[in-house]
């Protein structure tokens, strides 16, 4: 580009940094991405803390799919062991092969996407009925606060409230229990009436506190992979000509990648356990 | 250093041979070159400055004259603002959250950080532009389009946010869409401020010229370069606050929604409760209180260069001022929650931030110190970015001490929230960091255009500004001491025959009169751009970096890749022909 004058340690590192331009700016950027998490997390405490008794699950699997999450964890981790392997072996001047690597990082990063929209999506098909008195429902040894599972076909279509995005609530509704806790046999559906009802929602962000931090964490860090699969897919289409016209320079924009891809790795990495086995 | 010096020659030989002109879009418009960008964050926050000053014109005519039609522009304004010219409350309130978030985001920070730092910043350090240069072009355009939305939640049904600039939660929670908009708006300007920070800190690291130490920065750079690493640091966690009521506004969760939430005698049971407004104020007041340090620690900067200037000799004490400086960015973390004295968060957590408080002011008052000594026994050339420098130690030191009260978690009972907490902020903020951003318009013009503005305008503007900006704020001590509540649309009743009414008067003119004090700048302004008097590339017999580069700066800066021989004050070195020497300039034995 003419029109930009030349920028000392654009590429060559500096002395009192070691590290080239880029490289120093992205370590900064990502000091201040763990001031963003970091935010969220204090919040998931003080929340988490703050509490009261019954409004937040005793561990995130009573609600959550540890399996799921379990399959991605393994996946993210392999797509930051192939960013790796993709860096290694441009540093070593193989070009095809690091945008293989680089290939594979980006298709492991799609699957993961692909796994949290199948979790995601369940959740927005799963209902609870959050009711004034607990009631006794038939396999479940106390009377229940609020009763989780899914509407049978003819309870009344549910319509959100245009202004609040709230469900109203229709004159009753027939719900099917989810199984209890280590069993797998539903409950007989059961008939609520509007007076006993106090809210209705799906398990999406409104549902609960625990919820609402959930779908933001995990959404926010989605939004990080989708971020990093555009540069990703950027470096995949242009890589190969770009290392051509400056190998050295194009090394670097992988290594800077490289490096924002771990730190989003890392995120997941507090995620998992956090929000699902604690 | 031999890589350096390698590329450094190569810079020069691409500077002689590259004389093809960029058209006019890429040259003022998306311009990449750091002081095209300066000065479109400069001129953008001046009209932001000027706009958000006039929507406290407004708002002072309803303090003063109460019910009355708004005279001049009272029939133009919308009828979420006035009817039939009177201002209304909601109104009132809009206004004041726009005002402050206005002030603070889009006016001061801008012109500050984004104007006097990408101008001045890489010609400071010797370097011949940031080290991003796109990123840097990207900044400006995300804050301006940030602008753009604030503005534009003005125009939305409902008006524009009026939860106060604070936004506190769970009233901003139920606001209007403006709300929303201003969410949106503060995403898109903490997105900016991230890109800038993260340039301005690796161009200050890695750009520095050769032979230029971290200990022979000017001060300027030092303020930034701590600036920044606020910005870096304390702008995500309110970024994560944002999102988090967003949440809260689009998706309908609680985060900052309490249990059995009652609003306007209905029971809120679209939300799931257990939230907690707190956590808002938290993780708001951990960016906003970092935030006062960033609005003042570049105007110590600008005031620093502007004293050693014109004192013609060395700032007392450089060290003590850098480590202040550094030591102050650390504390402003630790101290956010003495804003949240009376939200009943425990006296446990009131008397810590109480102590940090305490803490932090010991180096605020040894840079102010610093400054002050610096002008002893030195025969002062009393220029007019001088007075504005001059004027701004007691402006900021009233701003400065009238805070401890308020640090204090006793005395803060009776104080807050009350006027004293208006005048304390404006002191620091407006006679302060206003009259310092002043004092570096009129010091670095002719770097800027190669000429300078007029002196005797100047003075007209700074004798103005300086006693009516006093006639503004100085009665809200009184008024606060006596117990005027901040935020009320209407004190007839709670100020009704006392003597603090005249004292809102007083305020109110003060305030239009500190307008028409601003008309003699914005002539000056315009006209010097091409009737000021042309001046050299060094007029004011500076030592700094920028004076070595050609005004105003071709692209590339520098002529000649400029070495540093010395620290950033050397002035009447004893010995020397000239009484200053220059950095870039060897000095003979």
């Amino acid at each position: 580009m003419s029109a930009a004058a030349i920028i000392p340690h654009d590429m060559e590192p500096h002395p009192v940094t070691g590290m080239y331009n880029g490289k120093f700016g992205i370590w900064l950027f990502l000091a201040s991405e763990i001031m963003l998490f970091g935010a969220l997390f204090s919040t998931y405490v003080l929340l988490r803390m703050g509490a009261e008794d019954g409004m937040w699950p005793k561990h995130g699997a009573e609600i959550l799919n540890v399996p799921l999450a379990t399959f991605n964890t393994v996946v993210l981790i392999t797509s930051s062991v192939t960013m790796v392997l993709s860096w290694a072996a441009l540093k070593m001047g193989d070009v095809a092969k690091g945008q293989r690597f680089l290939g594979i990082t980006f298709l492991l990063a799609g699957t993961f996407l692909v796994v949290k929209y199948f979790e995601y999506k369940e959740k927005f098909h799963h209902f609870e009925v959050f009711l004034n008195e607990p009631m006794a429902v038939e396999g479940y040894q106390e009377p229940l606060k609020g009763i989780r599972g899914h509407f049978t076909a003819d309870s009344p279509k549910l319509e959100a409230d245009a202004k609040t995005g709230a469900y109203a609530i229709p004159e009753y509704v027939i719900i099917e229990p989810d199984a209890p806790h280590g069993t797998h046999e539903h409950p007989k559906p059961v008939r609520i009436e509007s007076a006993q009802v106090k809210r209705i929602s799906n398990f999406g962000p409104r549902h609960s506190n625990f919820l609402a931090t959930y779908f933001t964490l995990t959404g926010l860090h989605g939004l990080h992979i989708v971020g990093g699969m555009v540069v990703i897919l950027y470096f995949l289409l242009t890589g190969s000509t770009f290392a051509k016209k400056n190998h050295e320079k194009y090394v670097n924009r992988i290594e800077c990648t490289g490096l924002y891809w771990h730190f989003v790795d890392l995120v997941w990495i507090f995620l998992f356990p956090v929000l699902y086995l604690l | 250093m031999s890589s350096h010096e390698a590329h450094a020659g190569h810079h020069h030989d691409h500077g002689d041979h590259h004389h093809e002109e960029l058209p006019f879009w890429r040259k003022y418009i998306f311009s990449v070159d750091h002081k095209v960008i300066g000065v479109q964050y400069a001129v953008t926050a001046l009209v932001f400055l000027f706009f958000g000053f006039t929507l406290m014109m407004i708002m002072r005519w309803q303090l003063a004259y109460p019910g009355q039609p708004i005279p001049l522009i009272g029939k133009y304004l919308s009828s979420a603002i006035a009817m039939d010219g009177i201002l209304v409350g909601d109104g009132y309130n809009a206004l004041g959250a726009m005002h402050g978030t206005i002030m603070v985001f889009l006016a001061i920070v801008p012109l500050a950080v984004g104007g006097f730092g990408n101008y001045v910043l890489p010609l400071q350090v010797g370097a011949p532009d940031m080290a991003f240069p796109k990123l840097n072009m990207m900044s400006y355009w995300v804050f301006f389009c940030g602008g753009v939305v604030m503005i534009a939640s003005f125009f939305v049904p409902g008006g524009a946010a009026a939860s106060g600039w604070t936004s506190y939660a769970p009233l901003s929670v139920i606001a209007t869409t403006g709300q929303t908009m201003w969410l949106l708006g503060m995403v898109l300007l903490i997105t900016s401020s991230l890109l800038g920070s993260v340039n301005f800190i690796v161009t200050a690291v890695q750009l520095r010229a050769k032979g230029l130490g971290f200990f022979r920065l000017p001060f300027f750079v030092w303020a930034q370069l701590v600036t920044s690493f606020l910005l870096l640091l304390a702008f995500p966690p309110l970024e994560a606050a944002g999102v988090l009521q967003l949440m809260d506004r689009l998706a309908g969760t609680s985060f900052f929604m309490p249990s059995g939430l009652v609003v306007s005698g209905v029971q809120q049971t679209q939300y799931a409760g257990g939230g907690s407004p707190l956590l808002w104020q938290h993780l708001f007041w951990f960016l906003a209180h970092p935030e006062v340090y960033v609005l003042i620690l570049p105007a110590l900067g600008i005031v620093a260069e502007v004293i050693a200037n014109n004192t013609r000799k060395p700032l007392w004490g450089y060290k003590s001022l850098v480590y202040s400086a550094i030591f102050l960015g650390f504390m402003s973390f630790i101290v956010w929650a003495h804003h949240m004295f009376m939200t009943g968060m425990g006296t446990t957590l009131s008397t810590f931030f109480q102590a940090t408080t305490m803490i932090i002011s010991v180096p605020s008052v040894i840079i102010l110190t610093c400054l002050i000594i610096s002008l002893w026994g030195a025969s002062i050339r009393y220029t007019v970015p001088m007075l504005f420098a001059v004027a701004f130690l007691p402006m900021f030191a009233i701003g400065g001490l009238t805070g401890l009260p308020l640090g204090l978690t006793a005395s803060d009972i009776a104080l807050h929230d009350t006027y004293y907490v208006i005048g304390h902020f404006h002191y620091v903020v407006a006679p302060g960091t206003i009259f310092a951003m002043f004092a570096g318009i009129y010091y670095w013009f002719p770097k800027v255009t190669g000429r300078k503005m007029n002196d005797l305008l100047g003075k007209l503007h700074f004798w103005g500004s300086f006693v009516f900006i006093n006639a503004v704020f100085m009665p809200m001590f009184f008024q606060g001491m006596a117990g005027l509540l901040r935020r009320q649309y209407d004190q007839t009743e709670q100020l009704h025959g006392s003597l603090a009414h005249g004292l809102t008067t007083m305020s109110s003119w003060g305030a239009w009169l500190l307008a028409l004090a601003q008309i003699p700048f914005i002539i000056n302004f315009f006209w010097s751009i091409r009737g000021g008097t042309k001046v050299d590339a060094n007029p004011w017999q500076a030592t700094t970096l920028e004076w070595a580069a050609p005004s105003p700066p071709p692209h590339g800066n520098f002529d000649k890749v400029p070495v540093v021989y010395c620290g950033p004050y050397e002035y009447s070195v004893p010995g020397k022909k000239t009484d200053y020497c220059p950095q870039h300039v060897a000095m003979e034995a």
